[in-house]
Protein backbone atom coordinates (compact mmCIF):
# COMPACT_ATOMS: atom_id res chain seq x y z
CA UNK A 1 0.00 0.00 0.00
CA UNK A 2 0.92 3.45 -0.69
CA UNK A 3 0.96 6.57 1.17
CA UNK A 4 0.74 9.74 -0.36
CA UNK A 5 1.80 12.62 2.19
CA UNK A 6 0.83 16.30 1.88
CA UNK A 7 3.37 19.30 3.50
CA UNK A 8 3.54 22.04 3.47
CA UNK A 9 6.06 24.40 4.30
CA UNK A 10 4.87 27.45 6.77
CA UNK A 11 6.33 30.13 9.13
CA UNK A 12 7.91 28.14 12.02
CA UNK A 13 5.35 28.05 15.03
CA UNK A 14 7.26 29.87 17.55
CA UNK A 15 7.81 32.82 14.92
CA UNK A 16 5.14 35.52 16.23
CA UNK A 17 4.59 37.16 12.66
CA UNK A 18 4.28 40.99 12.11
CA UNK A 19 1.95 42.70 9.55
CA UNK A 20 3.32 44.55 6.91
CA UNK A 21 3.04 47.98 7.48
CA UNK A 22 1.41 48.48 4.03
CA UNK A 23 -1.34 46.15 5.02
CA UNK A 24 -0.48 43.54 2.05
CA UNK A 25 0.37 40.86 4.10
CA UNK A 26 2.91 39.25 6.60
CA UNK A 27 6.85 39.94 6.70
CA UNK A 28 7.95 36.65 6.18
CA UNK A 29 10.99 37.44 4.84
CA UNK A 30 13.92 36.12 7.04
CA UNK A 31 11.65 34.33 9.07
CA UNK A 32 12.61 30.68 10.22
CA UNK A 33 10.07 28.22 8.28
CA UNK A 34 9.44 24.96 8.84
CA UNK A 35 7.14 21.89 7.85
CA UNK A 36 3.64 22.18 9.17
CA UNK A 37 3.50 20.68 12.83
CA UNK A 38 0.33 18.80 11.52
CA UNK A 39 2.03 17.67 8.75
CA UNK A 40 5.06 16.42 10.72
CA UNK A 41 2.43 13.91 12.58
CA UNK A 42 1.35 12.91 9.13
CA UNK A 43 4.67 11.75 8.02
CA UNK A 44 5.34 9.99 11.58
CA UNK A 45 1.59 8.13 10.78
CA UNK A 46 2.70 6.85 7.47
CA UNK A 47 6.21 5.85 8.43
CA UNK A 48 4.93 3.70 11.17
CA UNK A 49 2.58 2.37 8.71
CA UNK A 50 5.45 1.41 6.78
CA UNK A 51 7.20 0.03 9.97
CA UNK A 52 4.76 -1.83 10.85
CA UNK A 53 4.87 -3.37 7.11
CA UNK A 54 0.70 -1.57 6.20
CA UNK A 55 2.38 0.49 3.87
CA UNK A 56 4.94 -0.50 1.23
CA UNK A 57 5.91 3.23 0.38
CA UNK A 58 5.37 6.76 1.80
CA UNK A 59 5.63 9.95 -1.07
CA UNK A 60 5.84 13.32 0.63
CA UNK A 61 4.29 16.06 -1.83
CA UNK A 62 5.03 19.57 -1.68
CA UNK A 63 3.15 22.40 -3.75
CA UNK A 64 4.90 25.75 -3.81
CA UNK A 65 8.23 27.31 -4.98
CA UNK A 66 11.64 25.90 -4.93
CA UNK A 67 12.44 26.48 -1.02
CA UNK A 68 9.50 23.57 -0.23
CA UNK A 69 12.77 20.66 -1.40
CA UNK A 70 13.95 22.18 2.32
CA UNK A 71 10.79 20.55 4.01
CA UNK A 72 10.54 17.69 1.58
CA UNK A 73 13.84 17.01 2.67
CA UNK A 74 12.50 17.08 6.58
CA UNK A 75 10.18 13.97 5.34
CA UNK A 76 12.66 12.13 3.79
CA UNK A 77 14.64 12.26 7.24
CA UNK A 78 11.41 11.21 8.93
CA UNK A 79 11.61 7.93 6.94
CA UNK A 80 9.48 8.98 3.74
CA UNK A 81 10.87 7.21 0.81
CA UNK A 82 10.84 9.47 -2.08
CA UNK A 83 9.41 13.46 -2.40
CA UNK A 84 7.49 15.19 -5.14
CA UNK A 85 7.86 18.71 -5.55
CA UNK A 86 4.65 20.31 -7.42
CA UNK A 87 6.77 23.44 -8.13
CA UNK A 88 5.41 26.83 -8.50
CA UNK A 89 7.01 30.38 -9.38
CA UNK A 90 7.23 32.64 -6.17
CA UNK A 91 4.26 34.78 -7.12
CA UNK A 92 2.10 31.69 -7.58
CA UNK A 93 3.39 29.85 -4.59
CA UNK A 94 2.55 33.37 -2.65
CA UNK A 95 -1.32 33.23 -3.78
CA UNK A 96 -1.83 28.92 -3.86
CA UNK A 97 -5.01 28.38 -2.11
CA UNK A 98 -6.21 25.30 -0.72
CA UNK A 99 -8.68 23.98 -3.54
CA UNK A 100 -5.55 24.62 -5.90
CA UNK A 101 -3.73 22.74 -3.49
CA UNK A 102 -6.47 19.88 -3.78
CA UNK A 103 -6.93 19.82 -7.49
CA UNK A 104 -2.34 19.09 -7.65
CA UNK A 105 -2.80 16.61 -5.09
CA UNK A 106 -5.82 15.22 -6.79
CA UNK A 107 -3.86 14.99 -10.42
CA UNK A 108 -1.15 13.08 -8.79
CA UNK A 109 -3.65 10.89 -6.81
CA UNK A 110 -4.45 9.39 -10.37
CA UNK A 111 -0.89 9.14 -11.19
CA UNK A 112 0.16 7.83 -8.10
CA UNK A 113 -2.91 5.11 -6.64
CA UNK A 114 -2.09 5.84 -3.17
CA UNK A 115 -4.38 3.60 -1.39
CA UNK A 116 -4.23 6.37 1.31
CA UNK A 117 -3.29 9.96 1.79
CA UNK A 118 -2.49 11.38 4.91
CA UNK A 119 -2.44 15.22 5.92
CA UNK A 120 -2.75 17.62 8.09
CA UNK A 121 -5.93 18.78 9.56
CA UNK A 122 -4.60 22.40 9.25
CA UNK A 123 -1.73 24.83 7.68
CA UNK A 124 -0.87 27.03 10.29
CA UNK A 125 -0.44 30.22 7.96
CA UNK A 126 -3.31 30.12 6.75
CA UNK A 127 -5.73 28.09 9.37
CA UNK A 128 -7.74 27.06 6.38
CA UNK A 129 -8.43 23.10 7.42
CA UNK A 130 -9.81 22.64 3.66
CA UNK A 131 -7.12 20.73 1.26
CA UNK A 132 -8.12 16.80 3.10
CA UNK A 133 -11.97 17.18 3.10
CA UNK A 134 -11.35 19.08 -0.61
CA UNK A 135 -8.54 16.43 -1.72
CA UNK A 136 -11.34 13.64 -0.29
CA UNK A 137 -14.49 15.25 -2.38
CA UNK A 138 -12.74 15.75 -5.84
CA UNK A 139 -11.37 11.88 -5.61
CA UNK A 140 -14.82 11.08 -4.32
CA UNK A 141 -13.61 9.01 -1.55
CA UNK A 142 -14.31 8.98 2.13
CA UNK A 143 -12.35 11.41 4.60
CA UNK A 144 -11.70 10.85 8.15
CA UNK A 145 -10.60 14.35 9.63
CA UNK A 146 -9.09 15.79 12.68
CA UNK A 147 -7.91 11.42 13.72
CA UNK A 148 -5.89 10.83 16.75
CA UNK A 149 -5.77 6.99 15.86
CA UNK A 150 -5.58 5.23 13.35
CA UNK A 151 -5.77 1.61 12.56
CA UNK A 152 -5.54 0.27 8.97
CA UNK A 153 -6.36 -3.56 7.92
CA UNK A 154 -7.03 -5.22 4.70
CA UNK A 155 -9.36 -2.60 2.50
CA UNK A 156 -10.52 0.04 5.59
CA UNK A 157 -8.87 2.28 8.06
CA UNK A 158 -10.79 2.36 11.25
CA UNK A 159 -10.26 6.19 12.66
CA UNK A 160 -10.58 7.90 15.86
CA UNK A 161 -11.62 11.55 15.57
CA UNK A 162 -11.71 14.81 17.71
CA UNK A 163 -14.54 16.43 17.67
CA UNK A 164 -16.58 18.70 19.78
CA UNK A 165 -18.24 16.57 22.12
CA UNK A 166 -15.13 14.29 22.72
CA UNK A 167 -14.65 11.14 19.96
CA UNK A 168 -15.64 9.58 17.08
CA UNK A 169 -15.07 5.79 15.29
CA UNK A 170 -15.46 5.76 11.84
CA UNK A 171 -14.58 3.12 9.34
CA UNK A 172 -14.07 4.23 5.89
CA UNK A 173 -12.69 1.97 3.14
CA UNK A 174 -9.61 2.74 1.48
CA UNK A 175 -8.75 4.92 -0.84
CA UNK A 176 -9.15 7.30 2.13
CA UNK A 177 -7.87 10.80 2.99
CA UNK A 178 -7.08 11.16 6.69
CA UNK A 179 -6.09 14.07 8.43
CA UNK A 180 -4.27 13.97 11.88
CA UNK A 181 -4.81 15.79 15.16
CA UNK A 182 -2.35 17.15 17.85
CA UNK A 183 -2.73 13.13 19.46
CA UNK A 184 -2.15 10.89 16.73
CA UNK A 185 1.39 10.44 17.65
CA UNK A 186 5.07 12.82 18.61
CA UNK A 187 6.63 12.99 15.81
CA UNK A 188 10.55 11.89 16.30
CA UNK A 189 13.65 13.59 16.03
CA UNK A 190 15.21 13.15 12.47
CA UNK A 191 18.46 12.08 13.43
CA UNK A 192 21.86 13.20 11.68
CA UNK A 193 22.27 9.64 9.56
CA UNK A 194 19.07 9.98 8.63
CA UNK A 195 18.99 13.00 7.43
CA UNK A 196 22.49 12.02 5.68
CA UNK A 197 20.41 9.59 3.85
CA UNK A 198 17.73 11.66 3.26
CA UNK A 199 19.60 13.54 1.06
CA UNK A 200 20.25 10.60 -1.43
CA UNK A 201 16.51 9.55 -1.50
CA UNK A 202 14.94 10.28 -5.03
CA UNK A 203 13.42 14.11 -5.00
CA UNK A 204 11.03 14.63 -8.54
CA UNK A 205 9.96 17.69 -9.50
CA UNK A 206 6.52 18.38 -11.81
CA UNK A 207 4.84 21.73 -12.39
CA UNK A 208 0.94 22.65 -12.11
CA UNK A 209 0.65 22.80 -15.69
CA UNK A 210 2.11 19.01 -16.09
CA UNK A 211 -0.68 18.15 -13.52
CA UNK A 212 -3.05 20.04 -15.80
CA UNK A 213 -4.19 22.42 -13.17
CA UNK A 214 -4.77 26.08 -13.49
CA UNK A 215 -3.51 28.04 -9.75
CA UNK A 216 -4.89 30.77 -10.10
CA UNK A 217 -6.58 32.36 -6.58
CA UNK A 218 -10.26 32.59 -5.76
CA UNK A 219 -10.06 34.79 -3.21
CA UNK A 220 -7.86 38.15 -3.53
CA UNK A 221 -6.71 39.63 -0.25
CA UNK A 222 -7.74 43.21 -0.31
CA UNK A 223 -5.66 43.79 3.04
CA UNK A 224 -3.96 42.11 6.22
CA UNK A 225 -3.96 43.93 9.23
CA UNK A 226 -3.13 43.35 12.67
CA UNK A 227 -5.99 42.91 15.57
CA UNK A 228 -6.62 45.25 18.34
CA UNK A 229 -4.55 45.10 20.84
CA UNK A 230 -6.52 44.15 24.17
CA UNK A 231 -5.53 47.05 27.07
CA UNK A 232 -3.47 45.94 29.62
CA UNK A 233 -4.34 45.21 32.85
CA UNK A 234 -3.37 45.10 36.34
CA UNK A 235 -1.85 42.91 38.27
CA UNK A 236 -3.54 42.13 41.56
CA UNK A 237 -1.51 41.60 45.22
CA UNK A 238 -3.94 38.16 46.20
CA UNK A 239 -6.74 36.37 46.18
CA UNK A 240 -9.01 38.96 47.96
CA UNK A 241 -7.72 41.96 45.94
CA UNK A 242 -8.87 39.96 42.62
CA UNK A 243 -12.44 38.61 43.89
CA UNK A 244 -12.99 42.40 44.72
CA UNK A 245 -12.29 44.07 41.10
CA UNK A 246 -14.21 40.87 39.67
CA UNK A 247 -17.18 41.94 42.00
CA UNK A 248 -16.79 45.44 41.60
CA UNK A 249 -14.82 46.70 38.94
CA UNK A 250 -15.64 44.05 36.25
CA UNK A 251 -18.99 42.68 37.70
CA UNK A 252 -18.62 39.43 36.03
CA UNK A 253 -18.75 37.96 39.25
CA UNK B 1 -29.76 36.55 -2.99
CA UNK B 2 -30.76 33.98 -0.89
CA UNK B 3 -28.27 32.24 1.49
CA UNK B 4 -28.01 28.80 2.62
CA UNK B 5 -27.41 27.62 6.60
CA UNK B 6 -26.55 24.52 7.65
CA UNK B 7 -27.42 23.63 11.03
CA UNK B 8 -26.07 22.56 13.94
CA UNK B 9 -27.90 19.88 15.88
CA UNK B 10 -27.72 16.25 17.45
CA UNK B 11 -31.37 15.40 16.04
CA UNK B 12 -33.21 16.32 19.04
CA UNK B 13 -31.57 19.95 19.28
CA UNK B 14 -30.31 22.76 17.79
CA UNK B 15 -26.99 23.69 18.99
CA UNK B 16 -26.22 27.52 19.76
CA UNK B 17 -23.93 27.63 17.25
CA UNK B 18 -26.26 27.82 14.33
CA UNK B 19 -27.57 31.07 15.56
CA UNK B 20 -24.63 33.11 15.30
CA UNK B 21 -24.18 31.87 11.71
CA UNK B 22 -27.68 32.99 10.89
CA UNK B 23 -26.60 36.27 12.80
CA UNK B 24 -23.43 36.72 9.85
CA UNK B 25 -25.75 35.63 7.19
CA UNK B 26 -27.80 38.43 8.31
CA UNK B 27 -25.30 40.84 7.97
CA UNK B 28 -24.79 39.58 4.26
CA UNK B 29 -28.29 40.26 3.68
CA UNK B 30 -30.74 38.42 1.99
CA UNK B 31 -33.24 35.47 2.43
CA UNK B 32 -32.06 33.14 4.88
CA UNK B 33 -32.66 29.49 4.45
CA UNK B 34 -31.51 26.88 6.95
CA UNK B 35 -30.79 23.57 6.07
CA UNK B 36 -31.87 20.83 8.82
CA UNK B 37 -29.97 17.41 7.51
CA UNK B 38 -30.66 14.30 9.79
CA UNK B 39 -32.17 11.31 11.23
CA UNK B 40 -35.16 11.92 13.32
CA UNK B 41 -34.49 15.46 13.50
CA UNK B 42 -38.35 17.43 12.59
CA UNK B 43 -37.72 18.99 15.95
CA UNK B 44 -35.19 20.53 15.27
CA UNK B 45 -36.57 22.10 11.78
CA UNK B 46 -39.09 23.23 14.09
CA UNK B 47 -36.67 24.98 16.35
CA UNK B 48 -34.72 26.18 13.94
CA UNK B 49 -38.03 27.78 12.48
CA UNK B 50 -38.31 30.03 15.07
CA UNK B 51 -35.21 31.42 14.98
CA UNK B 52 -35.47 35.79 14.02
CA UNK B 53 -34.59 36.21 10.69
CA UNK B 54 -35.16 32.40 8.77
CA UNK B 55 -37.75 32.48 6.01
CA UNK B 56 -37.67 29.22 5.68
CA UNK B 57 -36.52 25.96 6.85
CA UNK B 58 -35.62 23.07 4.60
CA UNK B 59 -35.48 19.12 6.16
CA UNK B 60 -33.74 16.14 4.91
CA UNK B 61 -34.83 13.72 7.11
CA UNK B 62 -33.07 10.14 6.44
CA UNK B 63 -31.28 7.17 8.44
CA UNK B 64 -27.41 8.23 6.63
CA UNK B 65 -27.70 12.39 7.76
CA UNK B 66 -27.89 10.96 11.03
CA UNK B 67 -24.43 10.73 12.51
CA UNK B 68 -23.74 13.70 10.52
CA UNK B 69 -21.16 11.58 7.81
CA UNK B 70 -19.26 14.73 5.55
CA UNK B 71 -19.52 12.67 2.95
CA UNK B 72 -23.43 12.77 2.57
CA UNK B 73 -24.11 16.40 4.27
CA UNK B 74 -21.87 17.61 1.18
CA UNK B 75 -23.50 15.61 -1.03
CA UNK B 76 -27.00 16.82 0.01
CA UNK B 77 -25.76 20.40 0.61
CA UNK B 78 -24.41 20.31 -3.17
CA UNK B 79 -28.09 19.31 -4.11
CA UNK B 80 -29.71 21.46 -2.20
CA UNK B 81 -27.53 25.13 -3.07
CA UNK B 82 -27.50 23.65 -6.76
CA UNK B 83 -31.66 23.76 -6.79
CA UNK B 84 -31.85 26.85 -4.46
CA UNK B 85 -29.25 28.87 -6.68
CA UNK B 86 -28.23 29.84 -3.71
CA UNK B 87 -25.11 32.74 -3.57
CA UNK B 88 -23.60 32.14 0.07
CA UNK B 89 -23.85 28.41 2.10
CA UNK B 90 -22.84 29.12 5.57
CA UNK B 91 -21.84 27.03 8.31
CA UNK B 92 -20.89 27.49 11.91
CA UNK B 93 -17.26 26.62 12.16
CA UNK B 94 -17.84 23.54 14.46
CA UNK B 95 -16.08 19.90 14.09
CA UNK B 96 -19.02 19.25 11.74
CA UNK B 97 -18.78 22.57 9.77
CA UNK B 98 -14.98 21.90 9.22
CA UNK B 99 -15.38 18.54 8.76
CA UNK B 100 -18.08 19.16 5.56
CA UNK B 101 -18.19 22.38 4.30
CA UNK B 102 -14.64 22.01 2.29
CA UNK B 103 -16.35 18.97 0.11
CA UNK B 104 -19.22 21.39 -0.24
CA UNK B 105 -17.26 23.91 -1.70
CA UNK B 106 -14.44 21.06 -4.05
CA UNK B 107 -17.68 20.32 -5.43
CA UNK B 108 -19.26 23.84 -5.99
CA UNK B 109 -15.97 23.87 -7.60
CA UNK B 110 -15.34 27.25 -5.72
CA UNK B 111 -13.24 28.43 -2.74
CA UNK B 112 -14.30 27.97 0.88
CA UNK B 113 -13.83 31.26 3.11
CA UNK B 114 -13.10 29.74 6.83
CA UNK B 115 -13.73 31.03 9.75
CA UNK B 116 -15.12 34.64 9.12
CA UNK B 117 -14.98 37.07 11.98
CA UNK B 118 -16.87 40.07 9.91
CA UNK B 119 -18.53 40.49 6.88
CA UNK B 120 -17.52 43.56 4.75
CA UNK B 121 -20.03 42.93 1.91
CA UNK B 122 -21.70 39.84 -0.31
CA UNK B 123 -18.36 38.81 -1.68
CA UNK B 124 -15.79 39.90 0.87
CA UNK B 125 -15.22 38.68 4.70
CA UNK B 126 -12.22 39.36 7.34
CA UNK B 127 -10.77 36.03 8.28
CA UNK B 128 -8.00 35.77 10.98
CA UNK B 129 -4.49 33.98 9.97
CA UNK B 130 -1.37 33.40 11.74
CA UNK B 131 -3.28 32.23 14.69
CA UNK B 132 -5.12 35.49 15.19
CA UNK B 133 -2.33 37.27 14.68
CA UNK B 134 -3.25 38.78 11.38
CA UNK B 135 -6.69 39.49 10.04
CA UNK B 136 -7.03 39.40 6.58
CA UNK B 137 -9.14 40.89 3.99
CA UNK B 138 -10.31 38.60 1.38
CA UNK B 139 -12.82 38.95 -1.68
CA UNK B 140 -13.94 36.12 -3.42
CA UNK B 141 -14.33 35.81 -7.12
CA UNK B 142 -16.61 32.85 -7.10
CA UNK B 143 -20.34 32.55 -7.79
CA UNK B 144 -21.10 30.66 -4.68
CA UNK B 145 -19.46 31.79 -1.19
CA UNK B 146 -19.09 28.71 1.10
CA UNK B 147 -17.95 29.96 4.34
CA UNK B 148 -17.12 28.90 7.77
CA UNK B 149 -18.54 31.36 10.70
CA UNK B 150 -16.20 31.88 13.79
CA UNK B 151 -19.17 31.54 16.59
CA UNK B 152 -17.41 34.43 18.78
CA UNK B 153 -17.42 36.71 16.48
CA UNK B 154 -21.15 36.89 15.40
CA UNK B 155 -23.76 37.54 18.10
CA UNK B 156 -26.42 34.65 18.33
CA UNK B 157 -30.07 35.03 16.71
CA UNK B 158 -32.77 35.40 18.72
CA UNK B 159 -35.77 33.46 18.84
CA UNK B 160 -38.64 35.38 17.49
CA UNK B 161 -39.17 33.99 13.51
CA UNK B 162 -41.91 31.98 12.08
CA UNK B 163 -40.63 30.14 9.08
CA UNK B 164 -42.47 27.44 6.81
CA UNK B 165 -40.68 23.87 7.18
CA UNK B 166 -40.42 22.16 3.65
CA UNK B 167 -38.82 18.39 3.47
CA UNK B 168 -36.24 18.04 1.01
CA UNK B 169 -35.02 14.66 -0.47
CA UNK B 170 -32.30 13.31 0.21
CA UNK B 171 -29.55 12.58 -1.80
CA UNK B 172 -28.08 8.81 -2.19
CA UNK B 173 -25.98 7.13 0.63
CA UNK B 174 -22.27 7.41 -0.21
CA UNK B 175 -21.70 4.22 1.84
CA UNK B 176 -17.50 4.04 1.99
CA UNK B 177 -18.12 5.45 5.54
CA UNK B 178 -19.52 4.28 8.55
CA UNK B 179 -19.64 5.60 12.32
CA UNK B 180 -19.05 2.76 14.67
CA UNK B 181 -18.46 4.36 17.51
CA UNK B 182 -18.83 7.41 19.82
CA UNK B 183 -17.11 8.92 23.18
CA UNK B 184 -18.99 11.79 24.22
CA UNK B 185 -17.47 13.41 26.96
CA UNK B 186 -20.27 13.92 29.92
CA UNK B 187 -20.74 16.87 31.48
CA UNK B 188 -23.98 18.75 33.65
CA UNK B 189 -21.50 22.04 32.63
CA UNK B 190 -22.40 24.74 29.90
CA UNK B 191 -20.80 23.87 26.94
CA UNK B 192 -17.53 25.11 26.59
CA UNK B 193 -17.83 27.30 23.50
CA UNK B 194 -21.30 28.77 24.66
CA UNK B 195 -20.11 29.08 28.40
CA UNK B 196 -20.02 32.58 30.12
CA UNK B 197 -17.75 31.42 32.53
CA UNK B 198 -14.72 29.53 32.00
CA UNK B 199 -12.37 27.90 34.37
CA UNK B 200 -9.14 26.51 32.16
CA UNK B 201 -6.16 24.83 33.40
CA UNK B 202 -2.56 23.89 31.81
CA UNK B 203 0.39 21.98 32.54
CA UNK B 204 1.16 23.83 35.53
CA UNK B 205 -2.21 21.99 37.15
CA UNK B 206 0.13 19.09 37.29
CA UNK B 207 -2.08 16.78 36.76
CA UNK B 208 -5.76 15.46 36.66
CA UNK B 209 -5.90 14.41 40.08
CA UNK B 210 -5.31 18.01 40.47
CA UNK B 211 -7.32 19.57 37.70
CA UNK B 212 -10.07 17.80 39.53
CA UNK B 213 -9.64 18.41 43.02
CA UNK B 214 -8.50 22.21 41.93
CA UNK B 215 -10.56 23.49 39.19
CA UNK B 216 -14.22 21.92 38.75
CA UNK B 217 -14.81 23.17 42.47
CA UNK B 218 -14.09 26.69 41.27
CA UNK B 219 -16.22 25.96 37.93
CA UNK B 220 -18.79 24.69 39.91
CA UNK B 221 -18.93 27.94 41.80
CA UNK B 222 -19.16 29.95 39.45
CA UNK B 223 -21.40 27.66 36.87
CA UNK B 224 -18.27 27.95 34.70
CA UNK B 225 -17.62 25.41 31.74
CA UNK B 226 -13.94 23.49 31.98
CA UNK B 227 -11.48 24.55 29.47
CA UNK B 228 -7.63 23.43 29.19
CA UNK B 229 -4.37 24.38 27.44
CA UNK B 230 -2.84 21.50 24.77
CA UNK B 231 -0.06 20.79 27.37
CA UNK B 232 -3.28 19.30 29.91
CA UNK B 233 -4.69 17.69 26.92
CA UNK B 234 -2.05 16.07 25.86
CA UNK B 235 -0.47 15.42 28.95
CA UNK B 236 -4.45 13.51 29.47
CA UNK B 237 -5.11 15.31 32.30
CA UNK B 238 -8.55 15.82 30.65
CA UNK B 239 -10.73 14.78 27.43
CA UNK B 240 -9.73 16.46 24.06
CA UNK B 241 -12.54 18.38 23.82
CA UNK B 242 -11.35 21.03 26.33
CA UNK B 243 -8.45 22.46 24.48
CA UNK B 244 -9.12 25.82 24.01
CA UNK B 245 -6.87 27.67 20.97
CA UNK B 246 -5.49 28.18 17.56
CA UNK B 247 -6.03 24.34 16.80
CA UNK B 248 -8.73 23.66 19.24
CA UNK B 249 -11.83 25.18 20.50
CA UNK B 250 -12.71 29.59 20.35
CA UNK B 251 -14.37 30.70 23.15
CA UNK B 252 -14.94 34.49 24.13
CA UNK B 253 -16.59 33.95 27.63
CA UNK B 254 -17.40 36.93 29.92
CA UNK B 255 -14.82 35.92 32.16
CA UNK B 256 -11.76 33.57 31.66
CA UNK B 257 -9.77 32.32 34.28
CA UNK B 258 -6.16 30.53 33.04
CA UNK B 259 -4.46 28.62 35.62
CA UNK B 260 -1.54 27.04 35.21
CA UNK B 261 -1.43 28.09 31.50
CA UNK B 262 1.66 30.12 29.97
CA UNK B 263 0.04 32.04 27.28
CA UNK B 264 1.36 30.76 23.90
CA UNK B 265 0.22 32.36 21.19
CA UNK B 266 -1.61 29.09 19.87
CA UNK B 267 -3.42 28.90 22.97
CA UNK B 268 -3.95 33.17 22.93
CA UNK B 269 -5.49 32.64 19.92
CA UNK B 270 -8.43 30.59 21.55
CA UNK B 271 -9.49 32.69 23.79
CA UNK B 272 -8.59 36.29 23.80
CA UNK B 273 -11.37 37.97 22.75
CA UNK B 274 -12.70 37.02 25.89
CA UNK B 275 -14.70 39.96 27.78
CA UNK B 276 -12.45 39.36 31.27
CA UNK B 277 -9.19 37.00 31.51
CA UNK B 278 -7.87 36.34 34.53
CA UNK B 279 -4.65 34.60 34.93
CA UNK B 280 -2.83 32.78 37.64
CA UNK B 281 0.48 32.13 37.15
CA UNK B 282 3.55 31.60 39.56
CA UNK B 283 5.70 33.43 36.48
CA UNK B 284 5.74 36.76 36.77
CA UNK B 285 6.88 36.79 33.11
CA UNK B 286 4.28 34.85 31.50
CA UNK B 287 2.97 35.92 28.30
CA UNK B 288 -0.28 34.99 29.72
CA UNK B 289 -0.34 38.58 31.75
CA UNK B 290 -0.15 40.50 28.37
CA UNK B 291 -3.15 39.09 27.57
CA UNK B 292 -4.76 39.29 31.38
CA UNK B 293 -7.42 41.79 33.04
CA UNK B 294 -6.13 41.05 36.31
CA UNK B 295 -3.15 38.81 36.43
CA UNK B 296 -2.39 36.86 39.89
CA UNK B 297 0.96 35.76 40.41
CA UNK B 298 0.91 32.61 43.15
CA UNK B 299 0.64 29.16 43.43
CA UNK B 300 -1.96 27.66 41.89
CA UNK B 301 -2.12 25.17 44.87
CA UNK B 302 -2.83 27.63 47.25
CA UNK B 303 -4.50 30.33 44.99
CA UNK B 304 -7.34 28.11 43.50
CA UNK B 305 -9.06 27.14 46.77
CA UNK B 306 -8.79 30.73 48.65
CA UNK B 307 -10.44 32.00 45.56
CA UNK B 308 -12.90 28.87 45.55
CA UNK B 309 -13.84 29.79 49.02
CA UNK B 310 -14.28 33.49 48.45
CA UNK B 311 -16.46 32.83 45.63
C1 LIG C 1 0.52 23.03 15.68
C2 LIG C 1 0.31 23.45 17.10
C3 LIG C 1 -0.97 23.71 17.52
C4 LIG C 1 -1.20 24.08 18.84
N1 LIG C 1 -2.48 24.34 19.22
C5 LIG C 1 -2.71 24.70 20.51
C6 LIG C 1 -4.04 25.00 20.96
O1 LIG C 1 -5.00 24.95 20.19
N2 LIG C 1 -4.21 25.33 22.26
C7 LIG C 1 -3.15 25.40 23.16
O2 LIG C 1 -3.39 25.69 24.33
N3 LIG C 1 -1.91 25.14 22.74
C8 LIG C 1 -1.67 24.78 21.45
N4 LIG C 1 -0.39 24.48 21.07
C9 LIG C 1 0.66 24.36 22.12
C10 LIG C 1 1.27 25.67 22.58
O3 LIG C 1 2.30 26.04 21.72
C11 LIG C 1 1.83 25.50 24.01
O4 LIG C 1 2.77 24.46 24.01
C12 LIG C 1 0.77 25.17 25.07
O5 LIG C 1 -0.32 26.08 24.96
C13 LIG C 1 1.37 25.24 26.44
O6 LIG C 1 0.45 24.82 27.44
P1 LIG C 1 0.57 25.33 28.92
O7 LIG C 1 0.51 26.80 28.96
O8 LIG C 1 -0.42 24.57 29.73
O9 LIG C 1 2.00 24.77 29.35
P2 LIG C 1 3.34 25.55 29.66
O10 LIG C 1 3.72 26.43 28.57
O11 LIG C 1 4.30 24.52 30.12
O12 LIG C 1 2.95 26.48 30.89
C14 LIG C 1 2.69 26.03 32.18
C15 LIG C 1 2.56 27.25 33.06
O13 LIG C 1 2.17 26.87 34.36
C16 LIG C 1 2.86 27.69 35.28
N5 LIG C 1 2.92 26.97 36.57
C17 LIG C 1 3.57 25.83 36.84
N6 LIG C 1 3.38 25.47 38.13
C18 LIG C 1 2.57 26.40 38.67
C19 LIG C 1 2.04 26.59 39.98
N7 LIG C 1 2.25 25.72 40.96
N8 LIG C 1 1.27 27.68 40.19
C20 LIG C 1 1.04 28.59 39.21
N9 LIG C 1 1.53 28.45 37.96
C21 LIG C 1 2.28 27.37 37.69
C22 LIG C 1 4.21 27.94 34.68
O14 LIG C 1 4.77 29.13 35.20
C23 LIG C 1 3.87 28.04 33.19
O15 LIG C 1 3.65 29.39 32.81
C24 LIG C 1 -0.13 24.16 19.76
C25 LIG C 1 1.17 23.92 19.31
C26 LIG C 1 1.39 23.57 17.99
C27 LIG C 1 2.79 23.31 17.54
N1 LIG D 1 1.12 23.85 -0.52
C1 LIG D 1 0.89 22.66 0.04
N2 LIG D 1 1.67 21.60 -0.29
C2 LIG D 1 1.47 20.39 0.27
N3 LIG D 1 0.50 20.14 1.14
C3 LIG D 1 -0.32 21.15 1.51
C4 LIG D 1 -0.17 22.46 0.98
N4 LIG D 1 -1.11 23.25 1.52
C5 LIG D 1 -1.82 22.46 2.37
N5 LIG D 1 -1.34 21.20 2.36
C6 LIG D 1 -1.83 20.03 3.15
O1 LIG D 1 -3.17 20.27 3.55
C7 LIG D 1 -3.27 20.36 4.97
C8 LIG D 1 -4.33 21.36 5.36
O2 LIG D 1 -4.01 22.64 4.88
P1 LIG D 1 -5.06 23.85 4.86
O3 LIG D 1 -6.32 23.32 4.26
O4 LIG D 1 -4.40 24.89 4.01
O5 LIG D 1 -5.23 24.29 6.28
C9 LIG D 1 -1.86 20.67 5.42
O6 LIG D 1 -1.66 20.25 6.74
C10 LIG D 1 -1.03 19.87 4.42
O7 LIG D 1 -0.99 18.51 4.76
Amino acid sequence: MKILVPVKRVVDYNVKVRVKSDGTGVDIANVKMSMNPFDEIAVEEAVRLKEAGIATEVVAVSAGAAACQETLRAALAIGADRAILIETSAEEAETLQPLAVAKLLKALADKEQPQLVICGKQAIDDDANQVGQMLAALANWPQATFASKVVVAGDKATVTREVDGGLETLEVSLPAVISTDLRLNEPRYATLPNIMKAKKKPLDTVKPADLGVDVAPRLTTVKVAEPAKRQAGVMVADVAQLVEKLKNEAKVI
Amino acid sequence: MAILVIAEHDNAQLKAATRNAVTAAAKIGGDIHVLVAGAGCAAVADQAAKLAGVAQVKLADAAHYGDQTAENLAALIVDVAKAGGYSHVLAPATANGKNALPRVAALLDVAQISDIVGVEGADTFVRPIYAGNALATVKSADAVKVITVRTTAFDAAADGGAASVAPVAAAADFGKSKLVGREITKSERPELTAAKVIVSGGRGVGNGDNYKALLEPLADKLGAALGASRAAVDAGFVPNDYQVGQTGKIVAPELYIAVGISGAIQHLAGMKDSKVIVAINKDPEAPIFQVADYGLVADLFEAVPQLTAAL
